[in-house]
């Protein structure tokens, strides 16, 4: 039986794009995913024809699969709809490159769009919706905001045993913003400084709104073919060279240590299969859907030691001109987060790798790392990305 | 370790375990097999997946392990405290802590369950052993 690194570089993402992020009032989930879809798979050089892989998934459809290839007239030989939240569209790598080595299929079509943001069913009937679809009665008894309150939770463990403070947490989100300022896709771009998230309204302590992510809306994509056939392809392949996913509970009452995440499973398992360790990474994209999420993966995916994650990101560690550029796009906190992130931090990773980043453009990238977060700190996927020269 | 309860309500361990708590019993599960408590009620031992699960009385005393405080304005209730705390059986629930303000509750505190009955239906919550008052 081959292992898991012999798929290591079989495959390569040759094509992304976003449609939609920020604001997007009149459009609703299906056109954004669709917009971002047709210009993915043209970025691609490739047409829809071509497409008969299918990764999708949806917060509010459960058989999500479906009406997506109605709507683009596909006839995917594999489809993946695996909803495990805004780590899905990571997760659904190492899968895809099965079936693409299998030769289950060819090309392979991620994708994703909420009008989270300017839906008239929005984030409060959805929350309220799912108390009835996908209970969770040893908890929403108590009334936690979710999922702000289980990270909030998590905070104050970290808080309470590595001495880990808030103006850490608000380094995050001034990092991100920073970025933000350079990137013209992003949603928030105003000035940020650690005294207006320490100042911001506080929701569930010790998260600050200016603690949490945006809600916007967005559409994401990217398609995934062989290896060979993406050197044929117009843009430079950014190769797949590992893929981890690991979940280990549902419920933040559930999780054992509030301050480790299956996030150590998932970025060992990609870091085995890519061959690679931390400090091989020039960027690294984490899922940020609260500024306590960069430090818990910071460590678990072994950037810093464990509760070392506050004292990582000081300074402006992960900012612009930092020692490690962190969420480049300025993350789910001022980029982009439209219900679930995770193939926005892997769009950028790959934007960064292909050296397209404008003024947020990391200089020698040739290593990348995008890790997705979904739930309430419940599931972890990481992915090792690297140029031709990595494989 | 406590003397098994036996439950002549009907139904899945949800029901039998909310049950109970609409009659101001709070009861968590024992395996059989490997010894270890478990909540919140499962069909199976996710420590060792054994099937017999016996139900017991906790002593009801835990810790604060985790500790929020949801900001909601007056006329949606008020703040409000969300804790997790671990119970001295070694099983982790949801919960909040009463009796005194939600700033004043802090890890590791010592804490002591009751059933509230809310709208006829049963609900765990907990109180601050006595010497685990406001921190100065």
């Amino acid at each position: 039986m081959s292992s898991l690194k012999s798929l290591r570089g079989s495959a390569a993402i040759a094509g992304v794009a976003t449609f939609g992020c920020g604001e997007a009032p009149g459009y609703s989930d299906m056109e954004l995913l669709a917009n971002a879809a047709r210009a993915a798979v043209a970025d691609a050089g490739l047409a829809m024809s071509d497409i008969d892989g299918l990764c999708t998934a949806s917060g509010a459809a459960t058989m999500w699969a479906m009406p997506v290839v109605e709507y683009l007239g596909i006839r995917p030989s594999y489809i993946d709809s695996t909803m495990i939240g805004g780590s899905s569209f990571i997760a659904h790598l190492l899968p895809a490159m099965q079936a693409l080595q299998s030769g289950q299929c060819n090309a392979v079509l991620v994708c994703y769009g909420s009008a989270q943001r300017s839906a008239t069913f929005g984030r409060r009937e959805i929350v309220a919706s799912r108390r009835f679809l996908d209970p969770q009665p040893y908890e929403t008894p108590y009334e936690p905001m979710q999922p702000l309150s289980a990270y909030a939770l998590a905070a104050s463990r970290h808080m309470h045993e590595f001495g880990t403070t808030r103006r850490q947490l608000a380094e995050v989100a001034v990092a991100a913003r920073g970025w933000a300022q350079r990137n013209p896709e992003a949603f928030m771009r105003g000035p940020l400084s650690i005294d207006d998230v320490l100042g911001a309204r506080m929701v569930s302590d010790p998260l600050t709104v200016r603690d949490s992510c945006l809600v916007t809306d967005g559409g994401g994509a990217y398609v995934l073919v062989r290896a060979e056939r993406a050197r044929d392809l117009p843009n430079p392949p950014v190769y797949v060279l590992g893929n981890g996913t690991a979940v280990w509970n549902r419920q933040i009452s559930s999780m054992h240590d509030l301050t480790v995440t299956a996030a150590r499973d998932s970025g060992r398992a990609a870091f085995a299969m890519a061959g690679l360790a931390p400090k091989d990474i020039d960027v690294v994209q984490l899922y940020d859907a609260f500024t306590i999420n960069v430090l818990l993966f910071l460590e678990d995916l072994g950037f810093c030691a464990k509760g070392e994650g506050g004292a990582f990101v000081e300074g402006g560690a992960i900012g612009p001109g930092g020692r490690l550029p962190v969420n480049t796009n300025g993350g789910g906190l001022s980029c982009v987060h439209p219900g679930m992130y995770g193939i926005f931090a892997l769009i950028e990773a790959v934007r960064q790798l292909r050296g397209v980043g404008g003024e947020r453009q990391v200089a020698g990238v040739k290593t990348a790392l995008a890790h997705g977060n979904g739930g309430t700190l419940s599931s972890q996927s990481t992915a090792v990305l690297g140029l031709e020269e990595t494989l | 370790m406590n003397p098994p309860v036996l439950l002549d309500s009907q139904g899945g361990v949800l029901a039998r375990h909310q049950a109970a708590l609409n009659e101001g019993r709070f009861l968590i599960q024992r395996c059989g097999s490997c010894g270890k408590a478990v909540y919140f009620p499962r069909e199976l031992c996710p420590h060792c997946g054994h099937a017999e699960l016996a139900w017991e009385h906790p002593a009801g005393t835990g810790t604060v392990y985790a500790v929020t405080t949801v900001r909601r304005k007056p006329e949606a209730g008020g703040d409000c405290n969300v804790s997790l705390i671990d119970l001295d059986e070694g099983v982790r629930l949801m919960s909040r802590v009463e009796g005194v303000p939600s700033s004043d509750v802090r890890i590791g505190q010592r804490v002591r369950a009751r059933v509230l009955q809310q709208d006829g239906v049963g609900l765990v919550v907990f109180e601050l052993l006595a010497g685990e008052g406001a921190a100065a």
